[in-house]
């Protein structure tokens, strides 16, 4: 039988990684800037994120904890790291005019790379049992839901059993959708990725634009890999269990035509759609099983045929989407 | 005339791109209260100067004074604060923005589009403009979009207006009408600068011109005591005749026999409708119409790149035989033997490849020839130091990519490589814009040699002065329908503005 009760609180907690990636990438791409660094990015966010609670967590015994400090390290040490990333990424693109496809993918390379090699460093060093890293006691400030929750039935399970990130990252969205649409600086972000040469005409500093949309939406995408190892994974880091979720991101923002607004509602469908094979009864057929894993690529690519039909200028990709900017280019 | 103080000042500005020296020790005044023509060849400077001056480019040497004060304009935004507003030749808009949120574009404070779509409103009503704040840019025609930029700077107080070749793409009765605001402008004390090749259009806008020539400053002088013979001598440094040679067709027959083509765009909507003429050999036909009126698809067609609905294209041989075109692609129809040249709109997109150099594009038309497993590189690269001999391309050197040359070179590349194929016919999409006087008139009569030689050239031109005086006959077309062949002898440009816009033109004027 379908669960329909255990599955929407899934699908959601499955989507807010890729809500937070894709909300950061949408923020990124606006400007410009197609960062393929995204899988990375949330690699490194969710990595760094590790590193600074398993420190935490060795100095100080469980029951001592401070809550700030046991969300605010993690947390600092995330944003600090996807910064960082999404700095490089900026050099590399925007100042030095590096192609960003290119760039993009040698981040997620060395995101990943890095990621397991920590998380492989700091295994060795508890010299656990298991090949993954145990901060539970962290992941008890990260998943702590409101307390009158379990006392509402479905409706506190369906909506109030989530982590505070869950939360953070539907009010992120709808911040990104306001400035985008509403402030003069949306305004000119939109304007810096449709057009630079006009939006520097218009007296728009451009590579201030790009250095900025792309480095918070970078730290936004860390967030993503945060949440999901100290939420979702009840606080478990072990090596590539992050998956391909990266770039699941990346295929919403298509999915989500480039509205951030629109993708608070559709990771969540793309969260049901990752776990759909574990709640529909395929028997021993394990085949079947991989088929429902394609489905969310599968609605990805059909949108993107939809909309490149339909041609509709609102629902394409900013204009000089990958291309570099230079003023006095001949 | 009593004695002005210069707005803008412009002492030994120097700008170099590389080993390319555009602006040189150049001099320019711009006053308040006139309009000034900015002249000068293709790659002479002119947009180069005005883009330093609005903040795009950083002079490298030179000094600017505006209102007697020294400034530095390092970007854009210096440029408004100065009250400096250019419209550039390549429109700096954003299409899928609105115009009001184009007008707004760059300004500090909060956002309020309603309040911005009121100004927009007044400043219309101050100068006689038609702006929808709400309508988005895609949906605009060039006109539209053209007086979207002059609210643009007006909205941002700019006193000092440069529009660089603003009549380019629009059809006389736009261009009477943005004249009519531009004065307006000067009379409201602005200082407005243009830079334009057409002639007629700087005698009887402007009050005063000002020459470049390689980079330099020439000289300048009021209007009305000069005229295009003086100002094209030096522009070009030399004498140079002005009169577009019109020799009468030799022994025309027909080439090309066209009937009944229509042609539908993706979109389903008809661009060319029940289309019939016959272009001689030894003729010039002249296609007039208002841009997007279904030239780009006839041509097109022709050429065998435009899918068609329902018609015919037949070639005639020299011995009367006739052959169908249609239906088949460029390859084919070279297989058959016709050789067709074609010089489209869209030069760097269709015509060459801006990243290759020049050798290379000229062998993008002979690359097929030969058996041997490897190209023959020597033949193309001959033809392209030819080229560059023969139409004094300005160019470093034939490994320049294309895309590194001014809009001018880049169209006598083009040209000479598709003339350089022999043509039978010789099929050019508006040949000369963008280019100088000097450079339209070499290609004007590269044209008039073709047709000496018996080539059937159809020419689509936007100056219908140009269009009068070089073509055999003008077949003008209305949206997508013939609203008539005309004679190019004797025709007006009335007449034949009248037709471009309603089909058959007025009767009662003809």
């Amino acid at each position: 039988m379908f669960d329909i009760l255990s599955f929407l609180p899934r699908a959601v907690m499955q989507g807010i990684p890729l809500l937070l990636g894709s909300t950061g990438e949408t923020l990124t791409e606006k400007s410009g800037n197609l960062n393929l660094g995204i899988p990375g990015v949330m690699y490194v966010g969710a990595i760094c994120g590790v590193i600074g609670s398993f420190l935490y967590e060795q100095k100080v015994p469980a029951d001592q904890m401070n809550a700030v400090l046991a969300v605010g390290i993690p947390m600092v040490c995330c944003l600090v790291g996807s910064l960082l990333m999404g700095l490089l990424y900026c050099f590399l693109t925007v100042t030095l005019r590096a192609n960003q496809n290119v760039t993009g993918l040698a981040l997620t390379t060395f995101g990943v790379g890095f990621g397991n090699f920590f998380g492989g460093s700091i295994i060795k060093l508890v010299d656990s049992e298991v090949p993954s890293i145990v901060l539970s006691a962290t992941n008890r400030y990260f998943s702590a839901s409101l307390p009158f929750a379990s006392k509402l039935g479905v409706v506190g399970k369906v909506l109030f059993s989530y982590g505070f990130l869950a939360y953070i990252a539907v009010i992120i969205a709808i911040i990104a959708s306001y400035v985008l649409n509403r402030t003069r600086t949306g305004l000119h972000l939109r304007a810096v990725g449709e057009n630079p040469q006009t939006a520097d005409a218009a007296g728009i500093n451009v590579v201030k634009y790009k250095y900025m949309a792309t480095c918070l939406g970078s730290m936004i995408a860390g967030l993503g890999g945060l949440y999901y190892v100290m939420d979702y994974a009840a606080g478990i880091w072990s090596n590539n269990a992050f998956g391909d979720r990266g770039w699941l991101a990346i295929a919403l923002v298509i999915f989500t035509v480039w509205k951030p607004s629109w993708g608070i509602l559709s990771s969540f469908l793309f969260g049901g759609l990752y776990i759909l094979h574990q709640y529909i009864p395929s028997g021993m057929n394990l085949a079947v099983k991989e088929l429902y894993k394609m489905i969310p690529y599968v609605v990805t690519i059909i949108v993107l045929i939809i909309t490149s039909m339909r041609n509709k200028r609102e629902s394409q990709p900013p204009a000089s989407l990958g291309l570099p900017y230079f003023r006095e280019e001949r | 005339m009593e004695k002005k103080t210069a707005a803008v000042k412009m002492r030994n500005i120097t700008k170099r791109f590389g080993s390319i020296v555009a602006n040189d020790k150049c001099w320019l005044d711009i006053y308040r209260g006139e309009i000034l023509a900015l002249l000068g060849e293709n790659g002479s400077g002119k947009t180069t100067l005005m883009n330093m001056l609005s903040g795009i480019y950083f002079p490298d040497e030179g000094q600017i004074t505006i209102d007697g004060k020294d400034v530095v304009i390092r970007s854009p935004k210096d440029a408004f604060d100065l009250g400096i507003g250019m419209i550039h030749q390549h429109f700096k808009l954003v299409d899928v923005l609105t115009a009001a949120e184009n007008i707004v574009l760059g300004l500090e404070g909060k956002l309020d589009l309603k309040a911005a779509s009121a100004r927009i409103r007044e400043i219309c009503d101050t100068y006689g403009f038609e702006v929808d704040p709400d309508q988005k840019i895609y949906d605009m025609s060039v006109s539209q979009k053209q007086t979207v930029e002059i609210v643009k700077v007006l909205y941002r107080g700019a006193d000092i207006l440069i529009l660089d070749e603003p009549t380019a793409v629009l059809t006389p009765q736009e261009t009477d009408k943005l004249f009519t605001v531009l004065r307006n402008m000067r009379d409201d004390n602005k200082a407005v600068v243009i830079i334009t090749h057409k002639m007629h259009e700087v005698e009887a806008l402007s009050d005063r011109v000002a020459v470049l020539r390689h980079g330099q400053f020439i000289g300048d002088m009021l209007t009305k005591d000069t005229n295009a013979q003086e100002m094209t001598n030096m522009m070009v440094g030399r004498p140079v005749t002005l009169n577009i040679d019109r020799p009468e067709p030799k022994d025309p027959k027909p080439r090309i026999l066209v009937e009944g083509l229509t042609v539908r765009s993706m979109d389903g909507i008809v661009k060319l409708d029940d289309v019939s003429f016959t272009a001689n050999a030894g003729e010039i036909l002249g296609i007039a119409g208002i841009s997007g009126c279904g030239q780009k698809e006839l041509l097109e067609a022709i050429a065998g790149l435009q899918p068609t609905e329902a018609g015919s294209i037949r070639y005639v041989e020299d011995d009367g035989t006739e052959e169908e075109l249609l239906g088949k692609d460029p390859l084919s129809i070279a297989e058959m033997g016709v050789t067709l040249s074609f010089v489209p709109e869209d030069r760097l997109g269709m015509g060459l490849v801006g990243n290759m150099d020049l050798a290379d594009n000229m062998m993008l038309r002979s690359f097929r020839r030969g058996k041997s497993l490897f190209t023959d590189r020597r033949t193309p690269k001959k033809l392209a130091e030819t080229v560059v001999q023969e139409l004094e391309v300005n160019t470093p050197g034939v490994s320049t990519p294309v895309r590194r040359l001014s809009g001018g070179n880049v169209q006598k590349v083009l040209v000479g490589r598709e003339i350089a194929a022999a043509p039978t016919v010789l099929l050019t999409a508006y040949a000369v814009r963008g280019l100088d006087i000097n450079s339209s008139y070499m290609i004007y009569d590269l044209i008039n040699r073709q047709k000496a030689a018996g080539v059937a050239v159809i020419y689509v031109g936007e100056d219908l002065d140009v269009l009068l005086e070089l073509a055999d006959r003008i077949l003008v077309l209305c949206g997508g329908k013939v609203s008539g062949i005309v004679p190019g002898r004797g025709a007006t440009k009335r007449k034949v503005g009248l037709m471009m816009t309603k089909l058959g033109g007025d009767t009662q004027d003809a």
